[in-house]
């Protein structure tokens, strides 16, 4: 249960999430990764030449800080310390409850992470050079996917979970073992 | 090679055009020359890459071509010597003083011998040297940027022909004068050249980390013309080796005048006993004057510094510094196979070939057998040193390269084909005509303990009737043959660049993996750069106007400008703030007196404009750099001199 918290840690220096753009012009593709508290370029330079790109049809410019940035890395810090408590408590309904709130958290963050991608794709400047409608005739959004592929004009966005994420989800995993195991040495 | 040869050109192309014809080559002989799938051969499929880098002189264009091997494709024309208005280099601020010497700015020059760097013997992929032969000039480029970083003068020359060649480690780039002249330069009737003339051979020290280039010291010999060099490598390490020729010091009618010896000489200097008596003290110091230029990417400017003297060894003075090896009749070419044994001069005017061995020459000079001298000079017996001959391989060889295994390629300008041979036995393995009269040849790594026998150029001369006809004028012209089988076989024709003197190539991994993609924005040190948007502005002191803008897809930053009057001086330092690779910006205005700009990622550059005329003047990108690059433009109002219109800019409004 201890190491399930601790692993946690992780997040601080591994990216959580990668979001990247492919196309012809691109053949080393363009990318970043999201961390609890950063964005970074996935090669040097890359957010800067995304913005570039992105500012022809009324985008925004990635923003260096979001407030998520400030907030997020004191529910990491919270969680692990509750889980390491836990862990020396040594209760297995607590191990569940930890779990249970990794998961709600978990899922609050993805649908943040879902309404800034929303606003990102949505919230177009009126004076864009380039100004695509879709099919419906409506505005065309630029919204990249929560997770999987997606083509977008002539870009492919990928966006997937990275190591980060993945270690989040074996500490998690780990706290539904550990409750397991304390259940089964309980019989 | 070709002013030298034009003569001689003149005098033998009827020969040339009779043997050529005479030996079956005319007709249908193209055909007859190429294989079945030749064309697969050299086919690279697209969006792939070429297996060979090959940097092929300019000739009298002043500049250096690159080119893809086994395709033959042109990817870059790097200026050097000559001005280029497409890159803006001998035009924009930063690079003016690229070009400038001692007689003040010369825009132009006649780029002859590319050599590349060396590390133990092999080529490295750092830099490319070549030389300009009118003003005498070397250059140094680097193949991270493929863009000139150093042209450094040379005094006391003139003819700067048998340069730039590199030695194993790159200690230095030699460069030796073709035309000797007095030195110091003085007002002498021409009837005293004999005697009183020098030929200047210059050592230029490289710095390993920079590859800054330094004139270290310079030995003065007799008055011959000096033709062509290499290094001795392996065993020969230590060694450099000239052709000569006018041995008869004639200074007029060369062409006859300088044919009458039987024999020139290699001269055979030993460097590694120069640089000794440098550390020792043992040299004149002379007062001279040359410029040395040096570019600087961190501030994306060149500087131009004049130095005033230069070390100077005489070579009568220190027994055992300079040898001379007979060598038949005008050798031209200087070449020396990949173990360092053998020295092979082409003689030019001779039906056969020499190699000198430089065991039997450490040889004689241990046991001091010497034929006399010239200007106190030991001149060695040719009987003891001559390690074997190529007896009738052709008519007029004029330089060999090598393939690693054993094998030798040596061209034949009045014959007009390339010779395969083998070292050691001497005998001639094969025969391919070239189209036509064949100046150089490169096998790529040749000139270094590891040629990568694969490839075989031929530097053509002449062209006639291979190409498109274009008037009087033809393209020049380079032939490709595989040389990996027993047989040569002739893979393509492609037109070169100006005249193609020599080339030097290289594995396109090693040069690849050193590209330079951007320049880093931050690592800018340009006094007159932006780095962003905030900190473009305009400055007015008197009439000297500068313009601080920056350049991003896709607008300039201002774009905007007004309060400039006739008769200022409006200096544009753009900078490009684009940080993808790709993506240069240019920028042109209307009316200014000199070449566009064009910018990479993270550059800054400057032109002069001079408005003459009242108006609002449009400028505008030239690079087409993004989906609306059309609409990068921008206005600048010109008022009248007195006039009292503020000096403003903006971008948007803004």
């Amino acid at each position: 249960m201890i190491i399930g918290a601790l692993l946690l840690g992780s997040l601080f220096f591994l990216p959580m999430w990668n979001i990247t753009l492919e196309a012809p012009q691109y053949p080393d593709s363009i990318g970043m990764n999201i961390f609890i508290n950063k964005f970074e370029d996935a090669n040097p330079n890359d957010i800067k030449n995304i913005n570039i790109m992105n500012h022809y049809v009324g985008m925004q410019d990635i923003p260096e800080r979001i407030p998520e940035f400030e907030l997020f890395p004191y529910f990491v810090i919270g969680m692990m310390a509750l889980g390491v408590v836990f862990g020396i408590i040594g209760k297995r309904r607590l191990y569940l409850a930890w779990f249970v709130l990794m998961v709600v958290l978990g899922s609050i963050a993805m649908y943040d992470f879902y309404l800034w991608e929303y606003n990102y794709g949505h919230n177009l400047k009126a004076n864009a050079a380039i100004q695509f409608t879709d099919e419906k005739g409506q505005p065309m959004a630029y919204q990249p996917p929560l997770i999987g592929s997606k083509m977008i004009l002539n870009f492919r966005a990928t966006s997937m979970p990275r190591s980060g994420a993945y270690l989040l989800a074996v500490g998690m995993a780990l706290s539904v073992a550990a409750f397991i195991q304390s259940k089964k040495e309980a019989k | 090679m070709k002013n030298q040869s034009k003569f001689l050109f003149y005098l033998l192309s009827l020969a040339a055009l009779l043997v050529t014809f005479s030996c079956g080559q005319g007709g249908d002989a193209g055909k007859g020359a190429i294989g079945g799938n030749a064309a697969q051969r050299v086919y690279v499929n697209p969006g792939e890459h070429d297996e060979f880098y090959a940097f092929i002189s300019g000739g009298f264009s002043g500049q250096l071509s690159v080119y893809g091997l086994p395709s033959g494709r042109l990817f870059r024309v790097i200026p050097v010597f000559s001005q280029d208005p497409e890159k803006a280099y001998g035009y924009n601020e930063e690079t003016k003083p690229l070009l400038n010497t001692s007689f003040g700015f010369v825009p132009w020059d006649d780029a002859h011998h590319p050599d590349l760097s060396q590390t133990n013997g092999e080529i490295d992929g750092r830099w490319v040297f070549i030389n300009g032969n009118n003003t005498p000039r070397i250059a140094r480029i680097s193949l991270a940027t493929f863009e000139t970083e150093e042209i450094i003068e040379l005094p006391n020359s003139a003819g700067n022909h048998s340069s730039s060649f590199v030695t194993e480690n790159t200690e230095y780039v030699v460069a030796g004068t073709r035309f000797s002249v007095p030195v110091p330069q003085a007002d002498l009737p021409i009837s005293e050249y004999k005697g009183k003339f020098k030929g200047a051979i210059s050592f230029i020290k490289v710095d390993q980390e920079s590859g800054r280039m330094n004139l270290d010291f310079q030995i003065m010999m007799p008055g011959f013309n000096y033709d062509l060099a290499h290094p001795g490598r392996g065993k020969s390490h230590g060694w450099m080796f000239f052709t000569t020729y006018n041995t008869e010091e004639a200074s007029t009618l060369l062409e006859v005048n300088a044919s009458q010896n039987d024999k020139d000489f290699i001269a055979a200097i030993n460097w590694k006993m120069a640089e000794e008596l440098i550390a020792k003290g043992e040299f004149t110091t002379m007062p001279t004057e040359y410029a040395h230029n040096v570019y600087d990417e961190a501030t994306h400017s060149a500087t131009s510094t004049i130095k005033k003297e230069v070390r100077v060894i005489d070579p009568s003075k220190y027994p055992g510094l300079v040898y001379l090896l007979p060598t038949p009749k005008s050798p031209h070419g200087m070449d020396v196979d990949p173990t360092g044994e053998y020295i092979i001069g082409s003689g030019k005017l001779a039906a056969s070939m020499t190699a000198h061995s430089f065991t039997k020459m450490q040889d004689a000079i241990a046991n001091k057998k010497f034929d006399g001298d010239a200007y106190g000079i030991p001149i060695l017996n040719y009987d003891d040193i001559v390690g074997g001959q190529v007896t009738q391989a052709g008519l007029g060889p004029l330089h060999t390269e090598f393939d690693g295994e054993g094998n030798a390629y040596t061209t034949f300008f009045i014959s007009s084909e390339v010779v395969k041979w083998k070292l050691g036995t001497w005998e001639v393995l094969d025969r391919q005509p070239c189209y036509y009269s064949v100046g150089h040849l490169m096998i790529p790594g040749g000139n270094s303990q590891k040629p990568f026998g694969k490839y075989l150029v031929a530097m053509n001369k002449i062209t006639k009737d291979r190409y498109l006809p274009t008037g009087p004028e033809l393209t020049q012209s380079a032939q490709l043959y595989d040389i990996s089988g027993d047989k040569m076989q002739l893979l393509l024709d492609f037109p070169t660049i100006g005249e193609p003197h020599y080339a030097a190539g290289a594995p396109a991994d090693l040069i690849k993996k050193r590209q330079t993609k951007i320049y880093k924005l931050e690592e800018n040190m340009h006094p007159y750069a932006v780095k962003n948007e905030k900190e473009t502005r305009v400055e007015r002191d008197g009439n000297v106007v500068r313009i601080y803008m920056s350049t991003i897809r896709s607008h300039f930053a201002p774009d905007n400008i007004e309060g400039i009057k006739v008769g200022d001086k409006v200096y544009f330092h753009v900078t490009n703030l684009e940080q993808d690779y790709d993506v240069p910006h240019g920028i042109s205005m209307i009316g200014a007196n000199t070449s566009e700009l064009l910018i990479m990622p993270g550059q800054t550059e400057t032109f002069v404009w001079e408005p003459k005329r009242v108006g609002v003047w449009p400028f505008y990108c030239t690079d087409f750099c993004s989906a609306l690059h059309q609409e990068m433009q921008g206005y600048i109002r010109v008022s009248p001199k007195d006039s009292n219109v503020k000096l403003s800019w903006s971008l948007d409004g803004e």
